[in-house]
């Protein structure tokens, strides 16, 4: 059987009604790995034999019927970024090539107490640095839609194993974009929640004021489904948000009317490509016809907000990336002299994209510049956040485009600058801590677009259930991906 | 304001970054296309507005003072590049 | 030309809780290297800080001995900068808005007082510690680093560059100890790093108001090793502009051994550390209640305690003041005083004896074998007549060693003193056989001649005849 096909949802009823055993779903996935990798190249490291053993073990305990987690048998895998125990975690930098952490993520034990199956660790720009994926020390992956175009990034790995039936769900990090962005490039749904409702324990930083985790799912269901097991308060994280988190299945209701849907002019400039214009612009007709009460709000501080975005993550990179110095693990040059050890092992260890951001960071905060640059992006921070709390007040969500255009070909995009645009859509998002969610609606050129819900703190519900209702009600939202391209 | 060579090279001297020549041509070609796009900064007037660090308005996050286990040696060592004595070893400082 | 001296000092303090500041890893002295460590004290990638409230309160304590401002609204930053002993190459540290600011100590020297502004006390972590292989750090091929003191809580408490001497500066620094000290939140052992000392040391002509440029001088690891490195760098500036050249802005390290500092220049960086708003600590907002309800745990401070021996004992203020001088002789000063009503018997007890034996014995007078009782014991036999003072210092001094009870050494070495006049009688009569001309003296009327007298006869009963019996039955004897 090819149960990579399914949603997580349908693998879950089939795994508890015992139709199939989790060591079968696990082994198919293993299966398609197999045949689909060597095309898509998600994959950094695999867990085949831990995974077998642990869906085994969960097969056992089910045949003895005793309690299993929610997500007991379900194959998923985790951007590289994410600290799993004595399982290499490389950021995908050479910097960290050979490092295997003493200790587990809380997400990581998170999923396992739910008896997920860890199935690997997945490709991503280097410390989650670019917007293509292809700033990855070791590998390029390509988007399942078409080789030959990149899956967008930092998480493109995680994106790109979704949309290959690689893993039933996997999770990314979300910095300024890196889960729906790569979400819209791979025609599945990313969700970024609200900065603090998933601890960042065990997350390799990259800005940590920024940086969120957050699930890739084949469908809304799915998504709300791996919600419930990873969010909440953790002692371990000093900015994780000591609330009350809901049960986000509750959230899967197929009804929109009445609720208020912003649409932010600014987020609809001429950057935007006319595919992506038509199929946005073709959801909110439809929500309108569903009930929703959709009106044009104005963000006047967005045009702002990747700049500043700029300045407060490479600032924060620049001192997160210091650690990396050749002591205590990673990468080491071998040299007579400390400062020398210092200074040729990180410029040996970073790529080219991350020595920039490490430099415009330290840039921004040295003697001189500190008051010009950072601690001017975080009063454009505060703008930005206010525009938010503005247009709150007269809509219950807002509705975007994820990213401005589809995939691009690999290499397509090489000044920085354009690169930094792909991201002007998620880029406030972070800013202000929201939760944003990407989901697919539609092709253009055969390319998925994708469509941004933006909501208040902590209310992932909402964005659920106008994504939930769009997908019952129109066929947009599921994606399948055709594997074109790649003859080279 | 654009960057000179110099800055780059003071910048690579903080970040314990030893660059190439023809990198910190790159490096400098970069950084200022990237900050000349920051130029539009200067236009928003932040006069009245206060910086934010941090969006969530969380504070006073506090742990008891208790403790709890501790890494194994080895595997405080695992990932050391050069161990001695249970330590990780350096090349000389000065 | 005559020159004032300006010294400032920068104190480091551990503050003693059970955990680190950001994780919970023991917070020990003396382990095996590496042992005290955990993910986020190695800086491993993905740990995240989480503030110990331990910690926060001892700084806020110390901030309210130290009659400083408690701060409403507080952050940590970070310092950047490369070296192996900092796990995640920045230290977690405060800048522009620390937990405690405008404090002072009133300090004593030659009679006169003198008040010394606390600038600041901001919380921060403390780094690991390096092993040089070979016997110095610029002879070595490498160096082994040890983790267990990284993120140990420090609070570093600046002071105003108001102290004017070496005494001054020596003055204050004692004075501090003893107040932090007495909050309990340090055990403020300079020999084992739990304070440390850096010096801003700069000179002006007399009359000058802008002040001098500056030397930080390190690796003060004693009081003494204070005082003397303020007064080889006042001699150096002073010779270095006297020579015609002029002071440089640097660190330099004090050498014990030589006597000298020396200048670390190339050795650091220029001071660029790129501090900014930590984002992985939440900003601390600090109620008055919390500030006032540890008020009410501060203990009795130094001065005040001094204030009070002197006007309820009638102690003389020199003693009161070597006796608040650190926490644990006053309080043994309070608990002998309550069993032992003599404050003034008492007081010269513990500075006398007492204070010989810690010193001469490198030992704390927390770490001491005599305890409260056994000196308000001893103090009371010596009272009773049971033994004579001189005796009761060679008790002392076994009490020192042994821990045993007063009563019980005497008992064990015989040593109650001889009261008895019927054995004292035959004693005297034959000393008196002995020296024919002492006693031609005295009778002559050469009073003092008794003492040599009383000597003897204290020599024949090894000391345990009561000196006071025996003066009176020489004297009637001789008559």
């Amino acid at each position: 059987m090819n149960y990579f096909e399914y949603k997580m949802h349908e693998i879950i009823d089939l795994l508890e009604k015992k139709e199939v055993s989790a060591k079968e779903v696990t082994a198919s996935i293993y299966q398609r790995i197999e045949d689909k990798d060597p095309d898509v190249q998600a994959y950094l490291t695999l867990n085949k034999d831990k995974a077998l053993q642990k869906a085994m073990e969960i097969d056992e305990k089910r045949a003895k019927n005793e309690a299993v987690g929610k997500l007991a048998g379900i194959p998923m895998a985790l951007k590289d970024n994410m600290s799993t125990m004595d399982l290499l975690t490389t950021c995908s930098s050479e910097m960290l090539y050979n490092y295997l952490p003493p200790y587990d993520a809380t997400v990581v034990k998170k999923l396992n107490d739910a008896d997920a199956v860890l199935l690997g660790k997945l490709n991503m720009d280097e410390f989650a640095m670019g917007s293509s994926t292809e700033t990855s020390a070791f590998k390029k992956t390509r988007n399942p839609f078409n080789l030959d175009y990149v899956p967008g990034g930092s998480s493109g790995g995680s994106a790109a194993a979704v949309a290959a039936d690689e893993a039933f769900f996997t999770l990314g990090s979300d910095t300024g974009g890196s889960i729906r962005q790569p979400a819209a490039y791979c025609g599945v749904v990313g969700m970024k929640p609200t900065y603090g409702a998933i601890s960042r324990y065990g997350l390799i930083a990259f800005a940590s004021s920024l940086d969120q985790i957050g699930p890739f799912t084949k469908d809304v269901t799915d998504c709300a489904l791996v919600m419930n097991a990873i969010t909440g308060h953790d002692g371990n994280d000093s900015t994780s948000a000591n609330v009350e988190y809901p049960d986000y299945t509750k959230a899967l209701v197929n009804d929109v009317k009445g609720l208020r849907i912003g649409i932010p002019k600014e987020y609809f400039g001429e950057g935007v490509s006319q595919g992506v214009r038509d199929n946005i612009n073709d959801a909110i007709k439809k929500l309108e016809e569903l009930g929703a009460e959709v009106g044009e709000c104005s963000m006047p501080n967005t045009d702002y907000a990747m700049p500043a975005y700029y300045i407060i993550a490479t600032a924060e990179c620049s001192s997160n990336l210091s650690r990396y110095d050749g002591v205590r693990y990673g990468l080491r040059s071998e040299e007579n002299s400390l400062m020398e050890m210092f200074c040729k092992t990180r410029n040996k260890g970073f790529g080219s994209e991350v020595k920039s951001r490490i430099m415009l960071g330290t840039y921004a905060l040295s003697a001189g510049y500190y008051d010009a640059y950072y601690l001017k992006a975080l009063k454009v921070r505060n703008l930005v956040k206010k525009d938010f709390d503005q247009a709150f007040k007269q809509f219950d969500l807002l509705l975007t485009p994820t990213a401005p255009g589809t995939s691009f070909k690999f290499g397509e995009i090489s000044d920085p600058i354009s690169m930094y645009l792909l991201d002007v859509c998620t880029i406030p998002v972070n800013l202000a801590g929201l939760p944003g969610m990407s989901i697919p609606y539609g092709t253009s050129e055969g390319m998925p677009v994708g469509l941004q819900l933006i909501g208040k703190p902590f209310d992932e519900s909402t964005l659920l259930r106008v994504a939930y209702t769009l997908e019952k009600n129109t066929d947009k939202t599921i994606l399948k991906a055709g594997f074109k391209g790649g003859a080279e | 304001m654009k960057i000179e060579l110099k800055d780059v090279e003071y910048v690579a001297n903080l970040a314990r970054l030893e660059l190439s020549e023809p990198e910190k041509e790159e490096q400098l070609e970069k950084l200022n296309r990237i900050l000349d796009y920051m130029e539009i900064l200067a236009k928003v007037d932040t006069k009245d507005t206060a910086p934010l660090a941090h969006v969530l308005p969380i504070h006073n996050v506090l742990r008891k003072d208790e403790v709890h286990q501790t890494l194994e040696t080895e595997k405080t060592l695992q990932n050391a590049p050069e161990e001695s004595q249970g330590m990780f070893r350096v090349p000389k400082i000065v | 030309m005559n020159y004032e001296v300006v010294i400032g000092l920068e104190v480091h303090v551990e503050l003693k809780t059970n955990t680190k500041i950001f994780c919970s890893c023991p917070n020990e002295f003396g382990m095996a290297p590496n042992t005290n460590v955990c993910p986020r004290c190695l800086g491993l990638p993905g740990t995240l800080p989480v503030l110990n409230e331990k910690a926060l309160e001892y700084a806020v304590l110390a901030g309210l001995a130290l009659n400083c401002d408690i701060a409403e609204f507080s952050k940590f930053d970070r310092k950047n900068y490369f070296y192996p002993d900092l796990t995640k190459a920045y230290q977690i540290s405060q800048f522009d808005l620390p937990v405690c600011e405008h404090g002072y100590l009133d300090i004593e020297t030659d009679g006169k007082s003198k008040r010394v502004g606390v600038t600041r006390i901001h919380l921060e972590e403390d780094a690991g510690k390096l092993v040089h292989e070979g016997d110095t750090i610029s002879l070595s091929n490498a160096s082994l680093v040890d983790y267990n003191r990284a993120g140990v809580p420090l609070i570093e408490i600046v002071s105003e560059p108001d102290m004017r001497s070496a005494d001054e500066a020596r003055a204050y620094l004692e004075k501090l100890k003893a107040y932090i000290e007495y909050t309990g939140v340090s055990d403020v052992k300079m020999e084992q790093g739990s304070l440390r000392c850096d010096a801003n040391v700069s000179i002006r002509p007399f009359g000058q108001e802008e002040f001098g440029t500056r030397a930080e001088v390190k690796n003060l690891n004693s009081f003494k090793a204070v005082q003397k490195a303020i007064e080889y760098e006042v001699e150096r500036q002073i010779e270095l502009i006297e020579d015609g050249g002029r002071v440089v802005q640097e660190t330099r390290t004090w050498d014990d051994n030589q006597g000298m500092t020396f200048s670390l220049r190339g050795k650091e960086e220029a001071n660029d550390y790129r501090y900014f708003p930590d984002p992985d600590l939440t900003p601390l907002i600090i109620s008055k209640d919390y500030v006032e309800a540890l008020r009410n745990t501060l203990p009795e401070l130094p001065d005040v305690k001094k204030e009070r021996i002197i006007n309820d004992f009638g102690l003389q203020e020199y003693d009161a003041g070597v006796i608040t001088s650190s926490r644990g002789l006053a309080l043994f000063f309070d608990k002998t005083v309550e069993l032992y009503n003599e404050p003034k018997k008492v007081c010269n007890w513990l500075m006398v004896e007492f204070c010989r034996l810690l010193n001469t014995e490198s030992t704390e007078i927390e770490d001491s074998l005599v305890s409260p009782e056994n000196l308000a014991q001893l103090l009371r036999l010596v009272e009773e007549g049971a033994i004579s003072g001189k005796i009761a210092k060679t008790v002392f001094e076994d009490m020192f060693h042994t821990g045993k009870d007063p009563e019980s050494i005497v008992k064990e070495k015989g040593l109650v003193q001889i009261s008895d006049e019927g054995a004292l009688d035959s004693i005297i009569d034959q000393v008196i056989a002995q020296n024919p001309k002492s006693v031609e003296d005295f009778k002559s009327g050469k009073k003092q001649a008794i003492g040599f007298l009383v000597g003897q006869i204290m020599k024949e009963t090894k000391g345990q005849a009561n000196p006071g019996l025996v003066n009176k039955m020489l004297t009637e004897k001789m008559s």
